[in-house]
């Protein structure tokens, strides 16, 4: 046990600089997501024929590619294209267009669960689309998307270790730099493991939370 | 008298069922119009169109000299200037009571915060409701929330309110004070479209009633002629059913 935490003290330095790369993949493509997933969702729900096929087809296909290939194809492929991303950039790029899929599907869910009196009821005191998107539409919705939002950014967390294919140095990718250099897979491995979950368990009970305080009502 | 509303030879269908078959009617400046009939007689689809909730196919409606149109942008003029109270009230529920009034006269209308607020606060008081404007819908009873409605309809300074069956959606207890608003602000001379089954009220406030049958007008005039002595046949055996439904 002695020997694991002077293993411990040995590597976590170099552990908590993949740290540092896995809270920048998961925060930059999280954000990045968040806001390509709003656009989709508001496609879809524009009622506009045109804007929410291009979405639906938009967003079959980014669900359709394992986020390893998408990976892939930001990092090797569009330097062919003339678009050439660092590694870091790549990976949030990457996750942030593939979980955008997700998030737009979420984020129209909870628009659409609000009742139509309440498009009527704004309509009626002549709000445009926007101004009814945002004063009525969204401010509801946000109660029933945000615990589905919550476990979105878990599995991002977690997600965000497919960046070391590309490459990035997170936290998985130091671990396994470590390991085959120590050949100490065991203390290694388990570090990582418990330094994820010091990441996750946090928003796991933040998912609770929230699950409790909007989730039933 | 010039009218505010106009609705000329007006025709809607949901796919093959033709529900306003030739509709045409007007409310003058300051009228209290009330229309009844059988429910899918289309009463409240004239009124979603008249506010341009729905569109309509054929035919022409105008709101104080302007044409509904609602695919063209003009529509959101027309609505800050015909306002509607819902069976279901639609307040916001994730704002207070005057929150709900003064949203319209804010951010439609770009009033002052402060102006909006002051006259919001004045119509809350005038639905007898002075004292729950920091309460949420959800905290105050169907005929509350349909007085801060009603309160809502009134902030946007509107030239005439439509009503779609304002009391059909509350327990009896609370029908009277709803009416008893409406009363109100009918005496004050708001040009008023009313859908309701409420023959006591239309008798007393309606200046005229219109009794629709299968999307078309099967007789109108004045509140107390049709509602008493109504010739049709149809309008006959429509007001004893609602009247004496045992």
């Amino acid at each position: 046990m002695s020997q694991f935490f002077s293993d411990s003290i040995e590597f976590l330095p170099i552990l908590l600089q993949g740290v540092r790369l896995t809270i920048i993949v998961t925060v930059g493509s999280l954000i990045l997501s968040t806001v390509i997933g709003l656009v989709w969702a508001f496609m879809r729900v524009s009622g506009i024929r045109a804007l929410s096929g291009t979405a639906v087809v938009i967003v079959n296909l980014i669900r359709g590619i394992p986020i390893i290939v998408q990976l892939f194809y930001i990092y090797f492929v569009l330097p062919d294209f003339g678009i050439a991303l660092s590694a870091l950039q790549a990976a949030i790029v990457g996750l942030g267009v593939a979980y955008s899929a997700y998030q737009a599907e979420n984020f129209r869910a909870g628009i659409e669960a609000i009742d139509h009196g309440q498009v009527e009821a704004a309509q009626s005191i002549g709000m445009g689309w926007w101004l009814m998107m945002r004063r009525v539409i969204l401010p509801q919705a946000v109660r029933i998307v945000l615990p589905p939002y919550g476990n979105t950014m878990i599995m991002m967390l977690k997600d965000s270790s497919q960046a070391s294919i590309i490459t990035v140095a997170e936290l998985a990718l130091q671990g396994k730099l470590i390991a085959s250099s120590t050949f100490k897979n065991t203390e290694v491995f388990t570090l990582v493991a418990l330094l994820y979950l010091t990441m996750s368990i946090p928003l796991i009970l933040l998912v609770g939370a929230l699950e409790r305080r909007f989730g039933r009502k | 008298m010039t009218a505010m509303i106009e609705l000329t030879d007006v025709h809607k269908s949901f796919g093959d069922h033709h529900v306003i078959r030739g509709f045409s009617a007007s409310v003058a400046r300051g009228e209290v119009v009330c229309l009844i009939g059988a429910s899918g007689s289309g009463k409240s689809t004239i009124l979603r169109c008249i506010n341009g909730l729905e569109s309509y196919e054929r035919g022409c409606i105008t709101v104080d000299g302007v044409t509904v149109d609602c695919t063209d942008r003009s529509i959101v003029t027309v609505r800050t200037h015909v306002s509607m109270v819902f069976q279901r009230f639609n307040l916001f529920p994730h704002r207070t009571a005057l929150e709900n009034v003064i949203e319209g006269p804010i951010y439609v209308k770009g009033e002052s915060r402060a102006e909006a607020i002051d006259r919001g606060r004045a119509l809350l008081a005038r639905v007898g409701l002075a004292d729950k404007e920091g309460a949420h819908p959800a905290q105050l009873s169907g005929g509350q929330q349909q007085r801060v409605a009603i309160a809502r309809a009134l902030a946007m300074q509107p030239r005439a309110i439509l009503f779609d069956e304002p009391t059909s959606a509350l327990d009896p207890e609370m029908v009277g004070e709803v009416l008893e608003v409406m009363r109100s602000v009918a005496e004050e001379g708001m040009t008023m479209l009313i859908v309701t089954h409420e023959m006591a009220f239309a008798r007393e406030v309606a200046d005229r009633v219109l009794f629709l049958d299968q999307g078309v007008i099967l007789e109108q005039g004045p509140a107390r002629s049709v509602l008493t002595a109504p010739t049709n046949p149809r309008t006959q055996d429509f007001l004893r059913r609602v009247l004496h439904p045992m």
